[in-house]
């Protein structure tokens, strides 16, 4: 950059005016060139967001029709990414049923089926990698989870010494995530799910802040998922691809559940320590549980999160 | 009205105007921030394209320096009503004309804010959900639309100030009590209130025990009410030296002393923390244990927070000392308690709340090239937001651009001969 005239005097000759307005010029359109380099990343964006899915109005709000086209859109996007055509559902909470989850920790060998299952129902990111259980590998006698191993390898499960301990979403009665969203993308059903409405999601992860299960995941980056592990029976709560920048967690498989399927952990359990039901239903097997096992325990039960997922033990 | 319309339009004309004329210190100081804030820029247009994995947050640390610095920020910007105490309701004549320099300072400062929560947001298109009426704002239980509305609220309150006291003086008349000290008084609580919501933010997550503690809201008023006139010390030194403004040692060392009794609670709340943490020695010291001394052989904070005691312990001692009415001595006091305050309370705040994770996982955090950039435009944005507002504002306390003036041409050179309250000649 130039000096000014050293006289003010010089200030206003025409000799002073016309180099000025060309250093002006020269500054103006030298920065404007700045400007647009320091945006070029953007033309990367790709679909970051259609003009729909701008405007799209919060899930509760939509209207009948309004959810027919959403759910058109997701199916059209989906198979423009992946190349199937799924079938994308908003399924509601049905009358009369509070969902609960029973683990037993003496059953649980550590096998970690349940996360690789999860994974492939619910259309998780492969990369990077998303995951919703989480098995802690604990030793013999101690629920202080500052001793867990989270990324043990062994060749053989269970190991001597130790037993295991899956945690993904409690479904908490009083969700610590739900109260602190600005905005109201998370929120507890009829049914005690929790669930996201990942198009109003804004990404601020202070749900994941608050959680203390560690049972949220954020999309760090845009999910990838091989076109044929894709999963196209789909939720619009629940399992349908997710966009980068939002939340995710479990959400007691809501694609099956609330068709009156078990969730996909459970199923693949091959030792049964999963157990799934309503436990507003008085015959239903973890209702039983729960009135007959001796010890249950909520984790960090002091909290006053009040889970509705419980872990007990067998004699 | 339509006249009314007019001044008011051809006064943020001028305003806009001297923006951009200066001497070339001006345009080299300019040059350089805006180069700053468009590599910025161009970080964030990466990190909006490949998203947040270009930082270096993961599940399990989930915020970082974006909202460590936003957290330090929430404090600079509060710290402006410790200069609107004295004035206003002590009746310090000495601060009496500098006021307004800390009203903008905290004006750029909760600009920063918003920009580092911006930037931390993995949604900026869905920036509209948080607007009320039309999004959906889960207000009063988040403690995030709180923080929303007292950080908004406070920028209003003293645009608002700043700018019809500016707008006055402009025109030379008299400012109306009625139309702006009401707001004086609101802003003064709500500058306590911003920082007391951003940290019931963190103190509200009762899983969190590293942040789930009563002190953690004293303690970040006792460092924002430090470390903010800390920095308005230096900045009006900045001010004196480049503009000839009139800045008494005497307002310095007015600002001295509440730093320096602030200083003291600080130091002193952090120990009462300390102690807490480590003497009582059950299971939720693991945070602290990371912090302090390094956790099962991660230790990245520990050299960082020891600097931050250090620094924090020299500030106050040299700021009890008398050695700090000489300015030299003030100076690095002051350089001590903002850089130890802001590592204690940016890094050494939010990143031990997230080791370990609540399920007892140790993930340790360090920013990315890219995310540090963008912190650096952003703070390049905030400082180029406020030397634009001081160089419209010097002028016009100073008397060189009014609405006396209007026609010619600006004041471009602050090198005005050292007689600053005589009016510009031309």
């Amino acid at each position: 950059m130039s000096a000014l005239p050293a006289n003010p005097q010089d200030r206003t000759s025409d000799r002073a005016l016309s180099r000025r307005s060309f250093l002006r010029g020269t500054a103006a359109v030298s920065g404007l060139a700045a400007l647009a380099a320091s945006l070029a990343p953007l033309r990367e964006l790709g679909d970051f967001t259609s003009i729909e899915e701008f405007f799209q109005k919060y899930y509760k709000e939509l209207t009948p029709e309004e959810m027919k086209r959403v759910l058109a859109r997701i199916e059209r996007q989906v198979e423009q990414q992946y190349g199937v055509r799924p079938h994308v559902r908003d399924l509601k909470p049905m009358d009369g049923v509070e969902f609960v989850y029973c683990l037993n920790l003496t059953r649980c060998i550590g096998c970690r089926k349940c996360v690789h299952a999860c994974v492939a129902e619910n259309n998780q990111s492969r990369n990077p990698e998303i995951q919703y259980i989480r098995v802690l590998k604990l030793p013999h006698g101690s629920l202080d989870l500052e001793k867990a191993q989270h990324d043990y390898v062994a060749k053989e499960v269970p190991e001597k010494g130790f037993f295991y301990m899956p945690v993904q979403c409690q479904q908490c009665k009083n969700p610590p995530c739900v109260k602190v969203c600005p905005v109201h993308a998370t929120w507890q059903e009829s049914d005690g799910i929790t669930v996201i409405d990942y198009d109003w999601c804004i990404g601020c992860r202070y749900c994941e802040a608050a959680c203390p299960y560690w049972a949220r995941r954020f999309n760090f980056a845009k999910p990838e998922i091989p076109k044929e592990r894709l999963n196209p029976d789909m939720a619009y709560l629940g399992n349908r691809p997710r966009r980068q920048g939002v939340m995710e967690k479990c959400h007691f498989c809501i694609q099956r559940t609330r068709v009156g399927r078990y969730p996909a952990c459970l199923e693949v359990c091959p030792v049964g320590a999963r157990k799934f039901g309503n436990i507003l239903d008085p015959d239903s097997e973890v209702s039983h549980i729960l009135r007959e096992k001796r010890v249950f325990i909520q984790l960090k039960e002091e909290m006053g999160t009040s889970p509705r997922f419980f872990y007990y033990f067998d004699k | 009205m339509i006249q009314g319309t007019r001044n008011y339009l051809r006064f943020l004309w001028r305003c806009v105007r001297i923006a951009f004329v200066g001497d070339w210190r001006y345009y080299a100081w300019m040059g350089v921030l805006t180069a700053l804030t468009l590599i910025g820029l161009n970080a964030y247009c990466k990190q909006l394209v490949y998203g947040l994995a270009v930082t270096g947050m993961s599940d399990e640390v989930s915020w970082g320096v974006y909202i460590a610095n936003f957290t330090f920020l929430v404090g600079v910007a509060a710290a402006a009503v410790m200069m609107v105490i004295p004035v206003y309701i002590y009746n310090n004549e000495e601060l009496h004309d500098l006021v307004i320099f800390g009203e903008l300072l905290a004006v750029a400062a909760i600009i920063m804010c918003l920009a580092f929560v911006t930037v931390d947001l993995g949604r900026p298109d869905r920036f509209w959900h948080l607007i009320p009426v039309i999004g959906e704002f889960n207000f009063p239980a988040s403690m995030l639309s709180w923080d929303v509305v007292v950080l908004n609220g406070y920028l209003l309150l003293n645009v608002h100030i700043c700018g019809y006291l500016l707008y006055c003086r402009y025109h030379d008349r008299k400012p109306a009590k009625w139309f702006y000290i009401p707001f004086v008084f609101i802003a003064i609580f709500w500058a306590v209130s911003i920082h007391t919501v951003t940290a019931f933010l963190y103190v509200g997550l009762g899983g969190r025990p590293f942040w789930n503690s009563s002190i953690v809201g004293p303690r970040f008023l006792a460092s924002a009410f430090s470390a903010g006139p800390a920095l308005i010390i230096l900045a009006l030194q900045v001010i004196r030296g480049v503009t000839h403004y009139r800045i008494t040692d005497k307002a310095l060392l007015t600002l001295r002393s509440i730093v320096q009794v602030a200083m003291i609670i600080n130091v002193f709340l952090l120990a009462n923390e300390v102690f807490k943490e480590f003497y009582s020695g059950n299971l939720h010291v693991a945070s602290s244990k990371y912090l302090f001394l390094g956790l099962h052989g991660h230790h990245a904070l520990v050299p960082w927070i020891w600097t931050a005691v250090a620094l924090n312990l020299i500030g106050m001692f040299l700021l009890v000392l008398p050695l700090s009415h000489s300015l030299k001595w003030l100076n690095v006091a002051c350089v001590c308690c903002i850089v130890g305050i802001w590592i204690e309370k940016g890094m050494g705040l939010v990143i031990p709340g997230f080791v370990p994770t609540p399920l007892g996982a140790i993930v340790e955090y360090s920013p990315t090239l890219n995310e540090t950039l963008i912190c650096i435009g952003i703070w390049a944005f905030g400082i180029l937001c406020y030397t634009v507002f001081l160089r419209m504002a010097v002028p016009i306390l100073q008397g060189r651009l009014a609405k006396a003036n209007e026609g010619q041409p600006e004041p471009d050179g602050e090198p005005l001969p050292p007689a600053p309250s005589l009016p510009a000649s031309h």
